[in-house]
């Protein structure tokens, strides 16, 4: 007898209508119908302003929809308050700037959510820091502040703080922007152990959403693909739909950008 | 959380504004300029509210954090700036007292002095001078450094976390600017009437120490101090949500932080202004 196996949808959109984060009366994506299972890898690749990171803002619960529905783990969105905390800590989102607490050290700004969360010290704090810290390479830069660090760290140091609170979605908008080709790899490479299953998640396999303005860096036969395009959302499927796909802005998007061989 | 900034925001929502056609008379410009008000008021009121309640409901969340940063506005609203005071107090003294007691020895109205001191350095010029410098010296760095984290997108990263904003940012700076400015108002006062009665002293006006601040005792009731905390408190606590809610509660670029900047120490000084008022009108109805 086949066993049924039940996948809820991470986030779940429908007839979602995203606005944008800057003006909350302008849509720039309509109708998104949309399903992120449990243990799936999206690209979502877009023109720059083609929606990309209100759309990752709307699925992790912190830019409402304008019309339509947008569920996380089942929970509305619109719902979203205290209450609702706990399903909104099992998002993490690692913005596209890092958008880190400029007045903290890498450290600081690791620990914050940990500290904030479980109301404990800094010290306390110290020893699982240290590790994430030691795991994504940051510990020579634990005590600089954002400003004192390169792109590539600072984009390192916002997945960390992302992390450290083990959420099981990760929303990453365009993680791969201004990272150079050694440091794209290693954040692939590392994207992967977590969708697999990562020892700092108990190897529990995580689901990834990655938004991107270009698709070939994310090459992967077992990744899904989406794309945005006046302000439509069309998802693709797999790679090979990616590559049978005749629509111009798939194929624009699909050019090697220069100087990335991967 | 996210909740929080948009309830306040959307009360006064400008975008409204901003599209809007030019008003094509003086009367059209009149009556833009008082709803744009009536929304300020409105707005900042919610925020006040919102932040009242945050406060109070989540007074022992997070203590871990948001302990530290209580302290370090104190610091910051208060222990920082109290050189400062003490060279405003010296002056104030200097300028005020003093010539104030020289002149009603000159016309023997010395039985007047304790009165007068208090009207115009305890109940007056302390509170309002202490609020009107912390405004400047701390209300804006307040604005800028929320506006500048509200245009790089750290208010959405702490929302992204789970953390209130309005509890890690407005909270801190709400109890320190409270308790900066009243107690910088009682180093203020103390200074100021020690340093007048010295300057009183160095233009040989006949009245012994003793009977300078027994004086001053006399003429100080309970009311002046249940009001005079009442009052230090209020104009730190509004001082603070002006100048946090014109850094935090609107979307900003960076190039509006510094026009919002000004916007928020003018409103601060009416703020100022018109609680002043209001204890006025306290201390004559009482």
């Amino acid at each position: 007898m086949n066993e049924i196996i039940f996948n809820p949808a991470v986030v779940e959109m429908r007839e979602a209508s995203v606005s944008a984060l800057r003006d909350t009366t302008l849509a720039v994506l309509e109708n998104v119908n949309w399903s992120v299972l449990s243990g799936e890898f999206w690209v979502v690749a877009g023109q720059p302003q083609s929606g990309k990171s209100d759309l990752l803002l709307t699925a992790a619960g912190l830019l409402l929809p304008a019309r339509g529905s947008c569920h996380v783990f089942g929970c509305e969105t619109n719902a979203f308050g205290e209450a609702q905390l706990a399903e909104r800590l099992r998002v993490g989102l690692v913005f596209a700037g890092g958008q880190l607490f400029s007045q903290l050290t890498v450290a600081e700004n690791v620990a914050l959510p940990l500290r904030y969360q479980k109301n404990i010290s800094a010290a306390e704090a110290a020893p699982v820091v240290a590790a994430l810290l030691e795991m994504l390479e940051l510990t020579p830069f634990a005590d600089r502040t954002p400003a004192n660090l390169a792109a590539q760290w600072r984009s390192r140091a916002a997945l960390a703080r992302a992390l450290i609170l083990k959420p099981e979605l990760l929303l990453l908008d365009n993680p791969l922007a201004g990272l150079g080709t050694r440091a794209s790899q290693w954040l692939l490479g590392f994207l992967d152990q977590l969708w697999h299953g990562h020892e700092w998640l108990g190897g529990q396999p995580m689901t990834l959403v990655a938004s991107t303005d270009v698709f070939r860096p994310w090459r992967h036969a077992q990744r899904k693909f989406a794309v945005l395009d006046e302000k439509k959302f069309s998802a693709l499927g797999a790679w090979s739909e990616v590559e049978a796909a005749r629509s111009p802005a798939v194929k624009e998007l699909l050019a090697e950008p220069a100087g990335t061989t991967m | 959380m996210r909740g929080n900034l948009a309830k306040a925001f959307h009360l006064t929502n400008l975008q409204v504004f901003r599209h809007a056609v030019a008003p094509k008379s003086y009367t059209d410009l009149l009556g833009r300029k008082l709803f744009l008000a009536l929304l300020t008021v409105q707005g900042l009121g919610a925020f006040a509210l919102i932040t009242l309640g945050v406060l109070l409901k989540k007074h022992r969340m997070a203590r871990s954090v948001v302990q530290p940063r209580i302290r370090h506005e104190i610091n910051r609203a208060g222990v920082a700036l109290l050189p400062m005071f003490i060279f405003i107090a010296l002056a104030l003294g200097f300028l005020v007292v003093g010539q104030t007691v020289s002149a009603l020895a000159k016309v023997g109205a010395t039985d007047y002095l304790g009165s007068t001191m208090v009207i115009v350095i305890v109940r007056e010029l302390g509170p309002l001078l202490t609020a009107v410098l912390v405004l400047a010296r701390v209300g804006t760095a307040n604005v800028i450094e929320l506006g500048t984290a509200r245009a790089l997108g750290e208010v959405e990263a702490l929302e992204a976390l789970g953390i209130d904003p309005v509890h890690y940012l407005i909270v801190p700076r709400v109890i320190g600017m409270a308790l900066g400015i009243f107690s910088l108002t009682i180093y203020l006062i103390l200074g100021a009437l020690a340093s007048g009665w010295v300057f009183a002293f160095l233009q040989d006006v006949p009245l012994t120490p003793g009977d300078y601040f027994k004086q001053i005792t006399e003429a100080l009731g309970w009311l002046d101090f249940a009001l005079l905390a009442l009052k230090t408190l209020a104009f730190g606590f509004f001082i603070a949500i002006v100048t946090c809610y014109h850094g935090l509660a609107q979307p900003l670029r960076l190039e509006d932080v510094s026009r919002v900047a000004v916007r928020a120490v003018t409103q601060g000084v009416i703020v100022c202004v018109l609680l002043d008022a209001v204890f006025i009108v306290l201390y004559l109805v009482t």
